[in-house]
């Protein structure tokens, strides 16, 4: 069917709509915000500031802020190597690539040490369940048994490849070496 | 108290952290009574957004009872449910001054290019979010609205985020009567995107997306002409044969940095994170609207960069309107709009689940599993109902 025809069995009555056109207001217009400059600054940071919040935790700070914002957040102050890399990331402006890749190095190095600090306190992250496990097989158990076929398959081929190799430098550690 | 927590990509679970307490005097603590999952929650579930941190709670999509004030509030009393904007806004810098309170310059240490936005990673402040029992809640006099006698929880929690940001999405579309308008993403935003660009008196919507039940929805809901992309083969030839060649008056990106549709986005984009995020809706909104147009924004994208055909932006004179939602300067005209039946948000609402279950509520929606459109977290004290 051509794109003309598809289109034609859709095509719905604007007027039919319930609520049209009520905020078409021409006066309205733009409707969007537009920058009001009676409201702009005049003369940098010049607006009268809330009280600023207590640094309790240790907070990193965009270079590009000449002042540190009133408030911020609290939750999961940096600490680690990750801490260490994302200290090294705010060395640079949000305008550099590497301050966004250093912490989304930082990010992945977390991750591991998420982990770390759950067994260190005696708790062995149940994985699948946090990957939503029990929904899986509760919605998509074909996508799941396809996943899980997969994976071994790939795990498999990855050992009988490994057990190849030891083998084949078994065989050439043993040969006989000829004279 | 009980709280959703980030143990890395794809892994989330329900866990037991200290409750939040005041830090600042315009601070409110408020106890949750709807918390949903956003859609942009996925690209933190994903590992897409920098600087996201193990053992942060996500959530920036809430009401709440508020149970505790700072000794500078006045707009707020213990006992008030609320609705909680996602955008934490000081209400007097510059930006906020001139409602722009998704960029509030007094919320985020981290970064300038954002303002703070609750459970949104540290590169939007590093604030705990809602996805809990109870949550911290800055600049309470600001932000927060009280939910109008009479209004359903399910919709007030919409007004949040969902809500706004579709209503923003066509606002900054400027529509004029009867122009086409395009939506890329059958997502929440995107439904209601469509469902809003009617109210601007846009004479025809069209959504985009390749999920079939997410699009016979999007069809009853906006209502709207729906097309599946892996059928269409390729929207941007698509959308000008239906518009005379011409292009759409006004295009909306509600997809971000999760969209599928192209190869080598998904490579570079969510694969090998070289682009911020799979700009595969971007990419098609520049191309198939219309010389002179206007491309709204309001998938989200990470900070770094994207490939997209910024030459074509040039050549069609195309207007780029982006922004995080305002709420707060938009929730007095949404709420009308609810009260008067023209927007109906819980309708959305496909899935309830107990904050305890937030491993497969965040799996199921990833996945789009369970004809999942919109999960909507809620603690055990709460009623479920």
């Amino acid at each position: 069917m051509s794109p003309e025809a598809m289109a034609a069995q859709q095509r719905i009555d604007p007027t039919q709509v319930v609520g049209w056109g009520v905020d078409a207001d021409p006066a309205n217009n733009p409707t969007y915000p537009m920058r009001d400059i009676s409201k702009d600054s005049k003369g940098g940071l010049d607006w009268p500031r809330p009280d600023l919040q207590p640094e309790t935790v240790e907070v990193l700070r965009s270079t590009e802020h000449n002042r540190r914002p009133a408030v911020f957040g609290t939750s999961t102050p940096p600490s680690g190597i990750s801490g260490a890399l994302r200290r090294q990331a705010f060395k640079s402006s949000e305008g550099k690539w590497s301050h966004w890749l250093i912490l989304l190095a930082a990010d992945r190095i977390n991750v591991v040490e998420g982990v770390a600090a759950d067994l260190m306190a005696g708790r062995v992250p149940n994985i699948p369940a946090e990957m939503g496990i029990k929904s899986e097989v509760a919605h998509n158990m074909p996508g799941l048994i396809r996943k899980v076929a997969v994976t071994g398959a790939v795990l498999t081929l990855a050992y009988a490849l490994v057990r190849s190799r030891q083998g084949h430098d078994r065989d050439y550690r043993t040969a006989p070496v000829r004279r | 108290m009980l709280a959703m927590d980030y143990r890395g990509p794809y892994r989330v679970r329900a866990d037991h952290k200290p409750m939040p307490e005041i830090l600042h005097p315009e601070d409110a603590i408020v106890r949750v009574t709807r918390s949903c999952i956003c859609g942009s929650d996925l690209h933190l579930y994903h590992g897409m957004v920098p600087d996201t941190r193990i053992g942060m709670t996500f959530g920036h999509e809430f009401t709440g009872i508020v149970v505790e004030v700072g000794s500078e509030v006045r707009n707020l009393a213990v006992g008030d449910h609320v609705i909680v904007p996602f955008n934490i806004a000081c209400g007097k810098c510059h930006f906020c001054q001139q409602g722009l309170f998704g960029n509030c310059h007094e919320s985020n240490s981290q970064a300038t290019a954002v303002g703070g936005i609750f459970g949104y990673s540290h590169t939007a402040g590093g604030y705990d979010g809602g996805q809990a029992e109870y949550v911290r809640v800055p600049y309470a006099d600001v932000g927060p609205t009280k939910i109008p006698a009479g209004m359903d929880l399910d919709d007030a929690v919409l007004l949040t985020d969902v809500v706004p940001t579709g209503y923003q999405a066509a606002e900054m579309g400027g529509i004029q009567r009867g122009d086409t308008v395009v939506v890329f993403g059958a997502g929440p935003v995107g439904i209601m995107a469509a469902r809003c660009a009617w109210l601007f008196g846009a004479g025809r919507v069209i959504v985009i997306d390749h999920l079939e039940y997410r699009l016979d929805f999007a069809r009853q809901y906006g209502p709207a002409e729906v097309y599946n992309f892996r059928s269409i083969e390729d929207p941007v030839y698509f959308i000008k044969k239906i518009t005379d060649s011409l292009g759409a008056d006004v295009c909306i990106d509600a997809v971000g940095g999760d969209a599928a549709g192209s190869a080598l986005h998904t490579l570079l984009g969510t694969k090998l994170k070289l682009e911020a995020g799979a700009a595969t809706a971007l990419h098609w909104a520049i191309n198939s609207v219309k010389k002179g147009g206007i491309v709204s924004i309001v998938g989200v994208y990470g900070p770094t960069g994207n490939l997209v055909p910024i030459g074509n932006v040039v050549n069609k004179g195309i207007t780029i309107r982006a922004n995080q939602a305002s709420v707060k300067r938009l929730l007095p005209r949404l709420i009308e709009h609810v009260q008067a039946g023209r927007i109906n948000p819980k309708a959305l609402i496909t899935h309830k689940v107990p904050l305890e279950e937030v491993s497969d509520a965040y799996h199921i929606f990833s996945a789009k599993l369970d004809g999942c459109i919109k999960p909507v977290l809620v603690p055990a004290a709460v009623d479920v109902a």
